[in-house]
């Protein structure tokens, strides 16, 4: 066959991307198991992170045993809440923060109380519970927010007064290094342990100050040098996802006030 | 019939060693410097990196070495790009399914690899004119000349940046200001520009010992 003619063309043309096809989607089907695995596994790791249960994870042997062991162990239960506080069904653990985030934008961009209030409703926000070893229960909220280059994550735990932090994680997608990207580090997340987000009965959320914060204030911490849209960027996204929580935080508040 | 050249002889290693030195596709052909800017601030990434590449160039130049006789000429570009971009995801998935630590530091630099010129310019410039054997071995050459800059820039990056190499502290910790040292991070190091003045260190000493690359 004339290899320069329309229909050589064509079939060839034809034959290739078939048998790139299959060769890929071969490739995804095959490994697509551990690659959800590892997502799962990652995920696990920084809410275990944030209540600083992941102190054993390089003296482990097998790192996915490690996480998926401790976990089990020391998360005892997930749930969901509304933006109203209220309890919903479903997979706590599965749910989408992305997604939820886009929820909260709107809610944060909008000026009609109504409208916020029905979009609250619509919004599904994951609680896990750690349990320590002497018994006592700590939340771990996830967050979410955008930086200078893209998105940025995190989870705080909460102490059952759902007021003072008891440890926190934080992610990026790709914020500069040595700069921005410094808000992963564990020396920024530590500052958090202790800070209160309640002052009195409202919500003030943790500043993250340029300059750094004056000691003893309890709702502040240091920004990171060079990184201030990121910074700014952490103190958004606390502030915006915690007042999601809020109703649900009044109404453990609550339920705290009375047991003790 | 021709006669058979054997699997190692000299010419088909010199294949392999020659982009290593004196073809150095990022040093001498000056290919390739965008990634290699951008995953080398840490030697770990750059050597999946330099791995990842090397596997590309080395198979998509063997696999249309072997194609080359059937390639319609009017379409000639696009199939090189389907066969390595086919290549670039198989080793993308790979990665994220056996080391996702790494992928996620390389994040899209390994989608980026499609683009990177050494490979296109290896099928274009070799492979579509040779056999598939020596195709393959001067496709792996390349990666490699590539990868050992990436690696050996990354090295003075990583050390100099974060005080570690592959994740292991080397520059004491007593040595840092904060622990009362005179030591310090230096920040600059980690900033792409740094890569491309270490890129532009490597080439002057080179030169500097093969007079033959100077100004031909």
């Amino acid at each position: 066959m004339n290899a320069n003619s329309n229909t050589y063309t064509f079939i060839y043309a034809s034959i290739l991307v078939i048998v790139a096809a299959a060769t890929l989607a071969v490739t995804a089907l095959v490994l697509k198991k551990s690659q959800e695995k590892n997502i799962e596994i990652e995920k696990k790791l920084n809410i275990l992170a944030s209540v600083g249960e992941d102190a054993g994870l390089s003296e482990a042997k097998r790192k996915k045993d490690f996480v998926e062991e401790t976990y089990d162990t020391y998360i005892v239960e997930d749930f969901i809440v509304d933006g109203a506080g209220n309890r919903q069904e479903g997979d706590a653990f599965n749910i989408n923060m992305a997604e939820e985030y886009h929820k909260i934008k709107a809610i944060v961009a909008s000026k009609d109380e109504d409208k916020k209030e029905s979009l609250r409703s619509q919004l599904r926000l994951p609680v896990f519970v750690y349990k320590e070893d002497n018994g006592a229960l700590k939340y771990i909220i996830p967050v979410r927010g955008v930086g200078l280059w893209g998105p940025l994550w995190g989870y705080l735990s909460l102490n059952d007064d759902f007021n003072t932090i008891y440890g926190a994680v934080f992610g990026h997608k790709g914020e500069t290094p040595g700069l921005g990207a410094e808000i992963s580090d564990k020396a920024f997340a530590k500052q958090f342990t202790g800070k209160k987000i309640f002052s009195g009965e409202t919500l003030t959320s943790i500043r993250v100050m340029k300059g750094g914060a004056p000691k003893n204030n309890p709702h502040a911490v240091d920004a990171v040098s060079g990184g201030t849209i990121t910074s700014d960027g952490v103190a958004a996204m606390l502030k915006d996802c915690l007042e999601q929580y809020q109703a649900f935080f009044i109404k453990m508040k609550e339920e705290f006030k009375i047991l003790n | 019939m021709e006669e058979k050249e054997p699997m190692f002889s000299a010419k088909i290693l010199k294949l392999f060693t020659n982009p290593i030195n004196k073809d150095n596709p990022v040093t001498v052909l000056i290919l390739g410097i965008c990634s290699a800017l951008a995953v080398t601030v840490k030697l770990e990434p750059a050597l999946v990196m330099a791995v990842s590449v090397t596997l590309v160039t080395g198979f998509s130049s063997c696999i249309m070495s072997c194609m080359r006789h059937t390639i319609p000429n009017r379409i000639r570009l696009i199939v090189q790009l389907v066969v390595v971009a086919t290549l670039v995801i198989v080793v993308d998935q790979i990665l994220q399914a056996y080391a996702y630590e790494v992928s996620k530091q390389l994040s899209v630099y390994v989608g980026l690899i499609i683009v990177n010129c050494i490979i296109m310019g290896r099928i274009e410039a070799f492979a579509l004119g040779n056999k598939p054997w020596p195709s393959l071995i001067d496709g792996l050459g390349n990666g490699a000349g590539y990868g050992l800059i990436l690696v050996v820039v990354a090295f003075f990056r990583e050390l100099f940046g974060s005080g570690t190499l592959f994740g292991f502290q080397i520059i004491p910790e007593s040595w840092y200001i904060s622990n009362g040292g005179f030591y310090e991070n230096n920040g600059l190091v980690i900033l792409p520009p740094m890569a491309l003045i270490i890129v532009g260190l490597i080439i002057w000493i080179q030169r500097s010992f093969n007079k033959q690359l100077i100004g031909k």
